[in-house]
């Protein structure tokens, strides 16, 4: 055993990430740079020619409605998902924080839509918003309203995503919140409750405070997801009518797969990466900040 | 005090309300894919008759257990080269902390914020010139890149937590410390390796976005691309296709049922850091 041990010496442990690091670089490092070399091209997705075009399609992409469109969507997707599931979240998790009839089954059952890949979510969710018998339309017959083609609209179409998106993943957010809530000592409550403290007080002087370092996290993770939606998108949409609900995912894969234009698609991805690796860096930064100054 | 004793059945009426809410998506998907193309009744209401050829139609027209076999295959092998690299990556780096392993952690880090989109168009390209489109092994090599990161973040948490004087205490006993991997660490990571595999089975069997390009052979087919021909060439079976949509979510809702403890502490995890 000494001597194997000897023998070893040199081997240096941190040879141990060498294999994962390849594989990132091979698949994460190399085709973020030929994306930029991409995207100073035209190149159209198959043939080997192509020749490149300077700026153009990043010039392109600023006078492009379609992408002005998608970029706005992309910031509703992200914003909108991510206030609910923080505000649902967090009501969630303080009325499932305590033992109660129905308390761990109601965890179970929210969080569970989350084990699903939201493509397949964007196509269960289109059997509720369908024009014919869609379940929500047999709502509104059932009071007398005339039935809705739901996502006929474009910006209510986008809403309508945002919800589903929302719901689909609320659970992750109570999850998070739960934890959080388990953390504030329970002292707290009783010395603000013997202060003659009303409960919403308590909410907001102590609660929500010192919940803030888990909902940074939270609300990064689910303006990430949110900022990136892509299947319940194409599930339930395409994108479309027209091009109202495309987000920079859906874009992206429009422009490659259904226009052939690699190089605007790849510049989109570029771009998509920094407006996303920005604002989420951004708003981490802020949160933290704001955590740190309540301390 | 008599307030006091109603406030948990509010609470249990609150619970079941939201309950509802979250199921009513799956209460009408079974509802669909039980009631023949007959029946026109309302997607609320349950089938006056089970009708059970949604489901054949389902398996033989859509050939889904064929998907569903496909799917397991790249599901397995990307779990084993995540498990495997995921966890030498995590040693170095959660027991070195030089300058440069954390460097090297942060940048692994950073990667799982990466869009898979973002990178769709040189990926794709990348993979033609490898020959990788069309063969399981492009699939499953990418979707293990892009699942690598939270795998090598819960093993080197998990590591972090592991008293060092153990590895010490080996150390001067004689081991090398590639040796106290194989003899303290590797052992005891059973559990969060347990956690490793549950969670990125359920991405893998769930990730369309790779597979949706990079697999366009109809006998290559996985599970989420034979749904997405259920709902895009015949919107007009949709009996068939709520069937099986039924049948894909199935395997990862059974799984996360079974294993609860794991999922719920995996996203406690993910938040405090």
């Amino acid at each position: 055993m000494r001597h194997f041990g000897r023998r070893t010496k040199g081997f240096s442990i941190d040879l141990l990430y060498l294999p994962a690091l390849i594989l990132l670089a091979m698949f994460v490092v190399y085709p973020m740079l030929s994306g930029v070399q991409i995207s100073f091209t035209n190149w159209n997705g198959y043939s080997a020619k192509y020749k490149y075009v300077g700026l153009a399609n990043y010039v392109r992409m600023f006078q492009d409605k379609m992408f002005y469109t998608a970029l706005k969507n992309t910031v509703i997707y992200g914003v909108g998902s991510t206030t609910l599931q923080t505000v649902i979240g967090v009501l969630y998790a303080l009325l499932l924080q305590k033992k109660f009839h129905g308390q761990t089954l109601a965890r179970v059952i929210i969080y569970l839509p989350a084990m699903i890949a939201s493509l397949i979510m964007g196509y269960i969710c289109y059997f509720l918003v369908q024009y014919n018998n869609g379940a929500l339309n047999d709502v509104m017959k059932l009071f007398g309203a005339e039935p809705v083609d739901w996502m006929a609209d474009g910006s209510r179409a986008v809403w309508i995503i945002v919800v589903i998106n929302a719901l689909q993943f609320v659970g992750k957010t109570m999850i998070v919140m739960i934890a959080g809530l388990q953390g504030i000592p329970e002292l707290y409550h009783e010395a603000a409750e013997i202060d003659g403290a009303s409960y919403v007080q308590r909410l907001w002087y102590i609660t929500l405070p010192l919940l803030l370092p888990a909902i940074t996290t939270s609300v990064v993770l689910n303006l990430i997801g949110g900022l990136k939606l892509f299947g319940i998108i194409l599930a339930t949409t395409s994108g479309g009518p027209g091009y109202s609900s495309h987000s920079l995912s859906t874009l992206i894969n429009y422009l490659y797969f259904q226009n052939q234009n690699a190089g605007y698609s790849a510049a989109v991805g570029i771009f998509m990466f920094l407006f996303i690796m920005f604002i989420s860096t951004f708003v981490r930064g802020y949160l933290e900040r704001k955590a740190a100054s309540l301390e | 005090m008599n307030r006091r004793k109603w406030i948990p059945w509010i609470k249990t009426a609150a619970a079941f309300l939201i309950m509802a809410l979250h199921i009513a998506p799956f209460y009408i998907l079974i509802n669909m894919s039980l009631k023949s193309p007959q029946e026109r009744t309302s997607r609320w209401l349950p089938p006056m008759e089970p009708f059970f050829d949604n489901y054949v139609n389902a398996v033989t027209v859509g050939n889904l257990f064929k998907a569903i076999g496909n799917t397991l295959f790249i599901v397995v092998c990307s779990v084993v080269i995540i498990v495997v690299t995921g966890a030498m990556a995590a040693y170095p780096l959660a027991r070195k902390g030089t300058k440069k392993n954390k460097i090297i952690l942060a940048f692994i880090v950073g990667v799982m914020m990466v869009p898979q989109l973002s990178v769709l168009v040189p990926l794709y390209k990348e993979l033609v010139a490898m020959g990788g489109i069309n063969h399981y092994w492009g699939v499953v090599i990418v979707s293990s890149t892009f699942n690598l990161p939270r795998a090598i973040y819960m093993y080197s948490n998990f590591i972090g937590t592991i008293p060092r004087e153990l590895d010490e205490a080996a150390m001067i006993d004689g081991c090398s410390r590639l040796q106290v991997f194989f003899r303290i660490i590797l052992p005891s990571l059973k559990a969060v390796t347990a956690s490793v595999i549950i969670w990125t089975s359920v991405g893998i069997w769930n990730d369309y976005q790779f597979q949706l390009y990079f697999l366009q052979k109809p006998a290559l087919k996985t599970i989420t691309l034979a749904i997405t021909t259920f709902f895009t060439d015949s919107r007009t079976d949709m009996g068939a296709a709520a069937a099986a949509a039924f049948i894909v979510v199935l395997p990862p809702v059974i799984m996360y049922i079974a294993l609860q403890k794991y999922f719920v502490q995996g996203a406690m995890d993910s938040a405090v850091k």
